[in-house]
Order: C-alpha cells, then sequence, then structure tokens
C-alpha cells in the first residue's frame, strides 16, 4: 500500500463524492454528530450500533455485516471513503473493519471531519439514501485482529504498541480525558509495551504526518520492523489509527489490532500489568 | 438546570468527588464558537483528548491532578491557555480568540 491508495484529500472528496462507484460514509464516536451536518452525499455507519454486535462483546459476524452494507448501498467493487471526527480515530477502525472483512478499496479523507471544518467547507444536513445492493464479505482476516492470548503470549517477544496517551499508559488517567475516569479495569500497560501515543502520527489539523516523518517516530520508541507488531489502546480505535499508519503508509505486513485492548486486558485476571512511564519487564 | 455551576455546564450525574474537570466556553469576541476543536496537552505537551465545542461554545475534559494546557483551533485562529486541575473541583475556563 502507498500514501495515494489509501488517503484521499479534501479537494478529491469535493470532486468525486458523487461518483457513481464512490461511497462516503461518516463514523464518529459522537454518533450525532453526522446528523447535526456532513459532507454532501456521506451516509453515516454508527461504530456502536451498526458494527458491534447489540449482546456480545464482539463484532457483527459476517452476515450481519452483509445485511448492513446490503441495506446501505456498499457494492462489493465500490470505493469507500471513510471520514469522522476526534482526527479519524473512529473512521480508521472502520477502515480497519472494512480490511478485516476484506472490502477490496477503502480510503481515508485525510484530516477527517476537522480539517474539513477548519477549513470551512460546506456540511450538508440532506438525508442520503443509496439503493440497496448484495453485499458479500469475505471471512474475518485474522492476519489483522489480536485477541488476548496472543498479546499475553507476545509480551517479551513482539512489539507491542500502546498507543494511548502517557497518562494512560503509566497508570494515572484510565480514559482519554474527554471520558469519566470512573472504569472498572486497572491503571497501566501491557509490560514491555512502548508507548507510541496515535497523536505523533498526526498534525494539529488531523492529517497524517510524512512516511520519513512516521518512520522515525517508531523507530525511535523501538519499534522492531523484522517482527510481529500489535496495536492496542482502550478500545481499539486508536490503534486502528495506528494500524493504519503501520501497516496501510509505511507498508508493514505483520501489524495486528488487538481490539479488547484496556478495556479487556485490564480487566483481566491474572494477567501481569505494568505501571509508570517505562515499558517495564515481564 | 439541576447542578450548574457559574453559568458553565452542568455538572448533574458526574460525580465530581473523583473527577478533575476542566470545562468552559470558546468565544470570539464574547460569543460563544460552535464547532471549534478544543484539545487537551498534558505537562509534556503530549496529546490527552480533544472535542469539538457544542453549538453554545462548551467543552468539557475529566483531566487528572496538574497542569494542562487548552490548545484551542478555530478557522483562522489558534490560542493556548494554561489551566491547574485537581480531583474533586471543576476548572472553569472561558477562552477567548483573537478575532479573525
Amino acid at each position: 500500500m502507498s500514501r495515494q491508495e489509501v488517503l484521499v484529500d479534501a479537494d478529491w472528496v469535493a470532486e468525486h463524492a458523487t461518483d457513481d462507484n464512490i461511497v462516503l460514509i461518516e463514523v464518529d464516536e459522537d454518533t450525532t454528530a453526522y446528523d447535526g451536518g456532513h459532507i454532501a452525499g456521506a451516509i453515516k455507519l454508527d461504530w456502536r450500533t451498526d458494527l458491534q454486535d447489540p449482546v456480545r462483546r464482539d463484532f457483527v459476524n459476517k452476515e450481519q455485516f452483509e445485511k448492513l452494507l446490503s441495506e446501505k448501498g456498499v457494492s462489493n467493487d465500490d470505493t469507500v471513503v471513510l471520514y469522522g471526527g476526534n482526527n479519524n480515530w473512529f473512521a480508521a477502525y472502520a477502515y480497519w473493519y472494512f480490511k478485516l472483512y476484506g472490502h477490496n478499496d477503502v480510503r481515508l479523507l485525510n484530516g477527517g471531519r476537522k480539517k474539513w471544518e477548519l477549513e470551512a467547507r460546506e456540511l450538508s444536513a440532506e438525508t442520503v439514501t443509496r439503493p440497496a445492493t448484495s453485499y458479500t464479505a469475505s471471512e474475518q482476516n485474522l492476519q489483522i485482529r489480536a485477541f488476548r492470548d496472543e498479546v499475553v503470549e507476545a509480551i517479551g517477544k513482539k512489539s507491542l504498541v500502546d498507543v494511548r496517551s502517557p497518562d494512560e499508559f503509566a497508570g494515572r488517567l484510565l480514559a482519554p480525558a474527554h471520558l469519566p475516569q470512573e472504569q472498572s479495569q486497572r491503571g497501566g500497560h501491557i509490560p514491555t509495551a512502548v508507548n507510541v501515543p496515535w497523536s505523533k502520527a498526526a498534525n494539529d489539523d488531523g492529517t497524517f504526518k510524512s512516511d520519513d516523518e512516521l518512520k522515525q517516530i517508531y523507530s525511535e520508541a523501538g519499534v522492531d520492523w523484522d517482527g510481529d507488531i500489535i496495536a492496542y489502546c482502550r478500545i481499539g480505535e486508536r490503534s486502528a489509527h495506528s494500524w493504519f499508519v503501520l501497516q496501510e503508509l509505511l507498508g508493514q505486513k505483520n501489524v495486528k489490532n488487538y481490539d479488547g485492548s484496556w478495556t479487556e486486558y485490564g480487566s483481566l485476571v491474572g494477567v501481569p500489568v505494568a505501571v509508570g512511564d517505562e515499558p517495564g519487564t515481564l | 438546570m439541576c447542578g450548574a455551576t457559574k453559568g458553565g455546564l452542568s455538572v448533574a450525574g458526574i460525580d465530581v468527588t473523583k473527577e478533575a474537570v476542566i470545562q468552559g466556553r470558546v468565544l470570539r469576541g464574547g460569543t460563544p464558537v460552535a464547532g471549534a476543536y478544543v484539545r487537551l496537552l498534558d505537562s509534556g505537551g503530549e496529546f490527552t483528548a480533544e472535542v469539538p465545542t457544542s453549538a453554545t461554545g462548551h467543552f468539557r475534559f475529566f483531566a487528572g491532578d496538574g497542569a494542562w494546557t487548552l490548545r484551542t483551533l478555530a478557522p483562522g485562529a489558534q490560542t493556548d491557555r494554561r489551566v491547574v486541575a485537581t480531583r474533586g473541583n471543576v476548572a472553569e475556563i472561558d477562552v477567548e480568540l483573537e478575532a479573525a
């Protein structure tokens, strides 16, 4: 992959949003953001109600995903362009999710909703519907998804990259600071994980830094480019952003996102936890 | 508005004894600015959270004890404000943008 194949800019979206084979999709943490105004032509995916199983903690299965995209009017050969708030956290999560189910052509709008707004570009409140399709998903590509046992096994052996803020890594905060801090899980990080906050990969306007800058950031943190890499955060959305950087922008082929992340790991009985600013040892 | 403080956001439903709340408004010439982006940076300048302001220009963070910086981005404007937060308290802060 290269930047040209996975990122588009605002001018490109303005020009191509209504093309036949382009589907523009907004995905936000604040799922009401879309309703207040979205890029003209964009449909909405709700990361919680559309992409998560309503009962168990897991994703919707292959059949549910097929039904969802069919109803939303997305075809297998469409180019899906994702954007959203929070510097594209949830758009990147949806990007990773589309890849998990094998969608071929997926892209992110560089800078997401924030850059679009900061440039005072137009938003529309118009309802967008697309004619239904018959979407076929692949089985989940587990080459890009890590589960807890694999993560525990990876301690001290693979590059674990904790992409949360330094205060969350150290255990001083339990959630990103726009959320209340009273959480059930313990504070800290997986021993031997390095802390590369997702934000180091982005400029203030939410766009990604250059490939050279990105490579340097992870190299300086001690990421082993020849080994397997597992990224995690709190619920797997910021680490999807870092997964996008590592695999889609920098072309690493051995990167997994641990979507259970700290809300799962920090609640497990018996696993080791490190507190403080250092990676720690097993 | 039950639980409102100093005309700021309501803290109803939030256990403020357990939270170090930083909240306030973004203003331009005294008028609230909706859709500005307020970013919370830690004492080392590292990103900790970011929220867009509400229709009434409000924002809110749940931080920890210590010194923080609020970096506000809006079309044509950027400004930094320092703020100290302590658990059990609500730090109210109005960020005034330079008139564009």
